[in-house]
């Protein structure tokens, strides 16, 4: 199988000081998407910033996966609402004075 | 440079334990974590001090360092004089102060490429300073740069060259971005901290507003201004754009603030090559003044044939 765009689970795992069983509960809990082959499990590439946030919560601020899942859940709501802001913001520039 | 009082950062009095540290730390990072805060600069920053605080008082040797001379720190050599002297009349005896000096810094906000601020560094000799058996890795901190343009900039896709932080960055503008649009340069951002990985760059945009149009997305306003004759009998008019003068064709009868749209005439659909908005131009039609007495004596025949 191509690995290319993959990183290797394990590496992960290594360089961000987690377990392997991490990785698989984010996954198990649909957090992130991982690729299981008979040569191992890999990540795509799209999928690492959030792992890396995932794993940072995990590891400096000892959060366990319910808090993660939670925080993920509140933070796209965030972005989600910050993106509506602006724009909104932006569309009342129209009706602004010079 | 001023004074840090760490203490006050994780709001804790000077006969905190261990525990209390540690505890105060996790809830405060908790609060300020820049993950948990996107595009918030002052939370990233406060996580800068909560961290630096930490730093200092959960490792018994900063702690001690720190307690000794406190305010004083920046007085460390003579303070080191003075207890020599002190000593030798059987006063209290001092250790060692690294650094010294304390010329030329800036304000303690302003955190270095190692992501502590200067009196940190000048304290503990940066992170240089940490003790040996704590290598605790830590993310490097993330930049935030404000680029100003204009909607003529917006207009289409190009290439800028930023300096932040000495460092000169090339990037791509894509046509279409919107007036406080994020981008993220990934690895852009401060050194990380005993091998963790560099911080994020975060350039906002800043659309300035434009004289002649109003946005939409990648719609456009703007306003004619027409005769009330064109406006009674048609004719033709000129009206600005982004991309340079169009003559279009008046309808006769047109009514004042009837709008027209001129398609494709907006700006770029942002990451939609080949897709632009709209211009939609709103006629504001002027009525003539300073009327000759033959004027008037038409206007009037006029108003009778109604």
């Amino acid at each position: 199988m191509a690995t290319k765009g993959l990183i290797e689970a394990k590496e992960f795992c290594t360089y961000h000081h987690v377990e392997y069983t991490f990785i698989d509960s984010l996954s198990q809990a649909g957090l992130i998407e991982i690729r299981a082959t008979s040569e191992g499990t890999y990540i795509p590439e799209t999928e690492l910033q959030k792992l890396e946030r995932m794993a940072r919560l995990h590891t400096e601020l000892e959060i366990n996966l319910a808090g993660i899942e939670a925080i993920t859940h509140l933070l796209r709501r965030v972005e989600s609402i910050q993106e509506e802001t602006r724009n909104l913001r932006n569309r009342l520039r129209r009706y602004e004075e010079d | 440079m001023a004074f840090i009082d760490y203490y006050k950062i994780l709001g804790i009095d000077k006969s905190a334990s261990e525990k209390d540290i540690k505890s105060a730390y996790r809830k405060l990072a908790r609060q300020y974590h820049p993950d948990l805060n996107p595009n918030d600069t002052e939370s990233n920053k406060k996580f800068q001090q909560i961290n630096e605080a930490n730093e200092v008082l959960s490792d018994p040797e900063k702690r001690k360092k720190y307690d000794k001379y406190g305010e004083n720190w920046q007085h460390g050599e003579e303070y080191e004089k003075y207890s020599q002297q002190q000593q030798a009349q059987g006063g209290q005896q001092y250790r060692g102060f690294g650094g010294g000096g304390g010329q030329g810094f800036e304000n303690y906000e302003d955190f270095g490429g190692s992501g502590f601020s200067d009196f940190f560094e000048q304290m503990f000799g940066g992170a240089g300073g940490r003790s040996s058996g704590r290598q605790a890795k830590y993310r490097g901190q993330d930049y935030n740069a404000e680029l100003k343009l204009t909607l003529k900039d917006v207009s289409e896709t190009h290439k800028q060259t930023l300096a932040v932080n000495g460092k000169n960055i090339r990037i791509t503008i894509p046509a279409g971005v919107e007036n406080g649009q994020i981008i993220k340069i990934a690895g852009h951002g401060g050194p990380g901290v005993n091998g963790g990985p560099a911080g994020d760059l975060y350039i906002t945009f800043l659309v300035a507003a434009d004289p002649n149009f109003k946005r939409d997305g990648a719609n456009l306003y703007t306003t004619a201004k027409l005769d009330l004759y064109t406006a009674v009998l048609g004719g033709e008019v000129t009206i600005d754009t982004l991309s340079g003068k169009v003559k279009i064709k008046v309808k006769p009868e047109t009514q004042n603030n009837s709008t027209i749209r001129l398609k494709g005439k907006g700006l770029p659909v942002y990451k939609h090559e080949g897709h632009s908005g709209d211009l939609l131009v709103t006629y504001d039609i002027q009525m003539p003044v300073n009327l000759t007495e033959k004027q008037k004596e038409l206007f009037t025949e006029l108003s009778k044939s109604k």
